[in-house]
């Protein structure tokens, strides 16, 4: 029967020829260690968009290349779009977490955790969790030099919480725009490699402030050494710095 | 244009159909309130000022005991209302006032910023349990978090209370275990009633920012410290 096989031959090539213009595209490999959730198969739909004659291509190209090949389903005043962000499980998230504390050398965050599936939620909820840190163990560090010395007054300085939310969230969100604009523009001169998506440069970032949580939490130290608070912080970070330090 | 003109036609026969006198549509497009209210309207112009405030406030009264006690029943989510939430955000708030400050008049939480935490904190949190493929409403969510503040207020009274007679280590200890204690009874509450409307392998990320918005209040509650009487 020669024409089962004619037809499967056909297809093989039209998607190889796709992929041999635009290497860049997103691809879906169907392997075993993607994580079966409900709306993988949404996802699968998104990212077969391009193989797709669909009448409004031009939109969905626009947003796929927008969000790294993830269909954003609706317009941005639709409650989908925004829902599409947050499209993780627990355990993504925690393997997430997990990824972004032990880097381990070759194995690329992007490709290895998020898959073309970036969210919002790991980012957002680590700055909130990064503020509250900050602002609740300089907190302490008051308390405890306030046990140490009878002189000194404790205050709950409630005032370090807003600063460090105007910081923190400036940072997460202006360092990501700078370093997504400047990929973006260099990469304007060659169109082989693929820029990675603005959301991916946001998630990306998100998680690697995941490790400032931990070391923000160290304020056993300030007591013996009230007057330089670079030792209650491991190497500078300008935000944890100023936030930690005890008046 | 051939399928349009098929649809239009296959849609035609609908227009025939009179649902008015066969099936009797009524229906009360009113907020989700208890069914009987609707017979009630009429008189309720009538009747005492001190009926229609009594009334709420009873609804409010039997929700406390709902968190207090919090079995699955899903009483808070059927009637829900947020008088209950602003009375216990006002409280908490006035009852975080008159602490102390350092000479830049810089101390513990102002009157607005307390508002702001509990209302845009529940607020996000709602959002954030809607994004996560939640089914609770909007308005239910924030009564949810709302409410389950009372032990924490409890707490904040306990916690003045205990300051009159002085600010010493033992006085510490006992805030710091009240405080703990209605922290986990807060999120224990809160989570008896939101957990189940969520998709199961996603149920830890929603805890986790109620546990947060809890810890926060619980903090504030904890470091307030009274201004000192003398110098």
């Amino acid at each position: 029967m020669a024409s089962p096989n004619d037809l499967q031959f056909q297809e093989f090539e039209e998607a190889a020829d796709l992929l041999a213009a635009d290497p860049g595209a997103p691809t879906l490999s169907m392997s075993a260690s993607n994580p079966p959730t409900t709306t993988a198969g949404a996802a699968a739909a998104g990212e077969d968009v391009k193989l797709d004659l669909s009448e409004d291509e031009d939109a969905h190209e626009e947003s796929s290349e927008l969000l790294g090949g993830q269909k954003a389903s609706g317009g941005f005043w639709t409650f989908e779009y925004y829902q599409s962000f947050f499209n993780v499980d627990t355990i993504q998230v925690l393997d997430r977490l997990k990824g972004s504390v032990m880097p381990l050398p070759g194995r690329n965050f992007i490709k290895h955790y998020l898959r073309n599936n970036p969210d919002l939620y790991g980012p957002f909820w680590i700055c909130v969790t990064l503020v509250f840190s900050v602002a609740i163990s300089g907190n302490l560090s008051n308390f405890i030099r306030g046990m140490e010395d009878p002189d000194y007054h404790y205050r709950p300085q409630f005032h370090r919480v807003t600063i460090a939310v105007v910081v923190i969230f400036m940072y997460a969100w202006l360092v990501p725009i700078g370093l997504w604009g400047f990929l973006t523009w260099r990469q304007g001169a060659e169109r082989q490699m693929g820029a990675y998506s603005f959301l991916e440069t946001v998630c990306v970032y998100g998680y690697s402030l995941f490790i400032y949580i931990p070391t923000s939490l160290y304020f056993f130290e300030a007591e013996d050494h009230p007057a330089s608070p670079a030792t209650t912080t491991p190497p500078p970070h300008p935000t944890v710095t100023v936030a930690v330090k005890p008046h | 244009m051939a399928a349009m003109d098929e649809a239009s036609r296959s849609f035609a026969g609908l227009s025939e159909v009179s649902i008015s006198e066969d099936i009797p549509v009524e229906g009360d497009i009113s907020v989700p309130a208890a069914p009987s209210r609707t017979d009630e309207e009429f008189s309720t112009l009538d009747e005492p000022v001190k009926e229609t405030i009594l009334r709420d406030l009873r609804a409010v009264g039997k929700k406390f005991v709902h968190v207090l006690y919090p079995k699955r029943s899903s009483a808070l989510l059927r009637d829900w209302d947020l008088w209950g939430p602003l009375l216990l955000c006002v409280a908490l708030a006035l009852l975080l006032q008159g602490g102390a400050t350092d000479k830049n008049n810089q101390g513990g939480p102002q009157f607005a910023e307390v508002f702001v935490i509990v209302w845009f904190g529940s607020i996000i949190i709602t959002v954030n349990s809607k994004l996560l493929g939640g089914t609770l409403s909007f308005f239910q969510s924030l009564c949810v978090l709302g409410y389950c503040i009372l032990p924490l207020t409890v707490a904040m009274v306990v916690c003045r209370i205990v300051l009159i007679s002085g600010t010493g280590t033992v006085t510490s200890i006992i805030r710091l275990v009240v405080v703990t204690a209605s922290f986990g009874w807060s999120t224990f509450a809160s989570t008896a009633f939101l957990a189940n409307s969520q998709p199961p392998n996603r149920k830890a990320l929603v805890v986790y920012p109620v546990f947060l918005f809890y810890f926060v209040i619980g903090w504030m509650v904890l470091t307030f410290t009274p201004a000192e009487k003398e110098h």
